[in-house]
């Protein structure tokens, strides 16, 4: 039977809600300063529009639901999915006043993919962006990768219940004893690495040719969007603009870093070092690429659209890195996805985004611990069959320590996996359903659910609003990783047939 | 008489056609999507300047951007001297070139990338200076908004300070 929620619940959920919005209204204040230091005072006036609406929505919901209760588990997952609703929402204002977007819609789409670090856009002319504008695109992915309650529950707010928040943003992995110290060592990481990626960005960019203040701040949005394994960039030609190897290899170790495990980063960073062979997830992200960026590079081989090899490895593996790690950054235009690599490159590459990178990093899709997990069970299950039914057989696996495998294990990955797999083919189905051909639609779906931002051609602004919808849905259920938005579903459907 | 003119008259069939064949140049998105037919060959392209010259050397890159995607030409530096004056971005409308070259579906000198390498280039529209002027309603709304946002809090501090 279920229980219709009580109304302190709702007032929980909503002053949180209130909360949170107003942080979304502060960290407006980054791409304000932007605009005022390059003068650029029309995009000024759209975020002190977007920051007053914040404001207004931020302190009506701490006004009339002010409270002093406490969260428990069900509150913390509900606020976290309907956060990233809010934030889509709010962060969408200033996107949809800079005039680049055909419709609000449209605006809400760019919004949610950058906090889900999809990078999938339907931005109109963006080599005429402002410099404020891009900062507010980027800066999204950048909070969107560390999560939105981890910059709340790090600088904004002293909850008590903040691991049941950080756990509804797909984190179940607590680095450090206290949540909120686990939260800062992730924002630790992230600083010093947007240091020395920007840095390295930066100098690139000036040997390449570009101007130094421009060169400076593609840097530091390339920085945010391949460590947040994102994806926009500030030109249309996304990473082919710089026409650069060298861009290319550091944004390729970033958005790798980017998808390994927050807790190896802690690991390797306190000196075991041993850890990045040794961890499981490191082991299968190893073999998944390698198994297929093979089968890309056959099928590449057999189209023929590369005949050197290293024009073959450099696109092939650019493209399939940045695919399976959720990045979706790309050297090559949409289209040539589809007319020049072929049914089997395209293959390989929908594989290796729906496979994703680590868990509890800024990667998505089902994630190489739960890959890892499962053929370990499936290992197990095999080896129990060919040997002596009495034998006691125990599996191992290695993630920062040595882990017994125990059914829950196996449970709780494939229970996720089979959910990701759900969302991959429903999405797929809604495109086929629009007339996008099986391959493609699929390609797409798994881009957005696995919150990649390789596209294939499908994502643009003339497709229909029904398409955006469910990509913005498979974006934002693909980052929270299913449970707090289920919960969210299960509190409203209780709200209606509850007693 | 009547011989000149048609001489005149066959003249400028021809340098009318020659004109029009020289503005009927391919789009990106034909060039992207039959990129085994042009592959190789010279064709002409048009486009705004977007973004950064990036020299390299004797050579440089320039992205021309003819409003669907943005195609990197790789061109000698003389070759574009004195041609670009406005380079697209938030504050400038780029030049718009037409310029002719080798198109390239996988470009061996450039690891595979998909480029034009420029034989010639002519400036077709000069770019200019875009003015952003701010909007009397956009001034009204965020200010009209910011003064709710103030008045709420200000209620809100009132309710906090009571409890």
């Amino acid at each position: 039977m279920l229980l219709r929620p009580k109304y302190s619940d709702i007032k929980i959920i909503l002053y949180y809600l209130g909360k949170i919005t107003l942080g979304i209204g502060l960290l407006m204040v980054i791409p304000l300063a932007t605009s005022i230091l390059f003068k650029e005072y029309n995009a000024m006036f759209d975020f002190l529009t977007g920051m007053a609406v914040c404001f207004s929505f931020g302190f009506l919901f701490i006004r009339i639901f002010f409270t002093n209760e406490d969260l428990d588990w069900m509150h913390g997952m509900i606020i976290v999915a309907l956060t990233w609703v809010a934030a889509a929402l709010f962060s969408a204002i200033p996107l949809y006043l800079s005039g680049h977007f055909a419709s609000f819609l449209d605006a809400c789409f760019d919004s949610m993919s950058g906090y889900a670090t999809t990078g999938l856009s339907l931005m109109a002319d963006i080599d005429h962006v402002s410099n404020a504008h891009n900062m507010w695109r980027h800066f999204i992915m950048y909070i969107g990768g560390q999560g939105i309650i981890v910059v709340v529950l790090t600088f904004l707010l002293r909850a008590t219940g903040a691991f049941t928040m950080y756990v509804g943003e797909a984190r179940e992995e607590r680095i450090l004893p206290n949540v909120i110290h686990t939260a800062r060592f992730i924002w630790l990481v992230s600083l010093v690495y947007l240091a020395i990626g920007t840095s390295a960005l930066f100098l690139t960019g000036v040997y390449e040719g570009m101007q130094p203040v421009r060169a400076f701040l593609h840097g530091l949005w390339i920085f945010m969007a391949a460590w947040d394994t994102g994806g926009f960039t500030p030109q249309s030609q996304n990473i082919l603009y710089y026409h650069s190897a060298i861009y290319e290899l550091i944004t390729i170790s970033m958005m790798f870093l980017g998808a390994l495990n927050f807790k190896l980063h802690y690991s390797v960073w306190t000196g075991n070092k041993k850890e990045l062979i040794k961890n499981i997830e490191v082991v299968t992200l190893f073999i998944t690429a390698l198994a297929t960026f093979s089968l890309c590079a056959i099928g590449l081989a057999k189209a023929g659209v590369y005949p050197e090899a290293i024009s073959l490895f450099r696109k092939g593996f650019y493209q399939l890195i940045s695919g399976h790690v959720g990045t979706g950054y790309s050297t090559v235009y949409p289209k040539q996805f589809v007319f020049e690599w072929g049914g089997l490159a395209l293959v390989a590459i929908t594989i290796a985004m729906a496979i994703g990178g680590s868990a509890c990093s800024t990667a998505g899709g089902i994630k190489a611990l739960r890959i890892g997990i499962i053929y370990k069970a499936l290992r197990q299950d095999i080896n129990r069959m060919i040997l002596n039914e009495n034998t006691v057989l125990l599996e191992k696996f290695h993630h920062i320590r040595d882990i017994v495998l125990e059914d829950k294990h196996v449970r709780s990955a494939a229970m996720i996996m089979l959910c990701y797999l759900a969302l991959y083919f429903a999405g797929a189905i809604a495109g086929m359903l629009f007339g996008y051909q099986p391959l493609e639609a699929l390609f797409e779906s798994v881009s957005a659910a696995a919150n990649v931002g390789l596209s294939c051609g499908i994502t643009a602004p003339s497709m229909p609003n029904a398409l955006k919808l469910t990509y913005m849905f498979q974006m934002w259920i693909g980052r929270l990783e299913f449970i707090s938005v289920f919960t969210l579903l299960q509190f409203l459907l209780s709200t209606v047939k509850g007693k | 008489m009547k011989k000149t003119i048609y001489i005149l008259a066959v003249l400028l069939f021809f340098c009318c056609a020659r004109h029009a064949n020289a503005q009927k140049s391919v789009s990106s998105t034909e060039l992207i999507e039959k990129a085994a037919y042009y592959n190789n060959k010279t064709v002409e392209y048009q486009g705004e300047v977007v973004g950064d010259v990036m020299v390299r050397g004797d050579s440089c890159w320039v992205n021309l951007n003819d409003g669907a995607n943005a195609i990197g030409i790789w061109a000698d530096t003389n070759l574009l001297k004195g041609i670009i004056k406005y380079k697209g971005d938030y504050n400038n409308k780029g030049d718009i070139l037409l310029i002719s070259g080798i198109f390239h579906r996988a470009c061996p000198q450039h690891g595979g990338d998909l480029d034009i390498h420029l034989s010639n280039a002519a400036k077709i529209k000069e770019g200019s200076v875009i003015k952003h002027p701010v909007s009397p309603v956009k001034i009204k709304n965020a200010l009209g908004l910011f003064f709710v946002a103030m008045g709420l809090s200000i209620l809100y501090n009132i309710r906090r300070n009571r409890k």
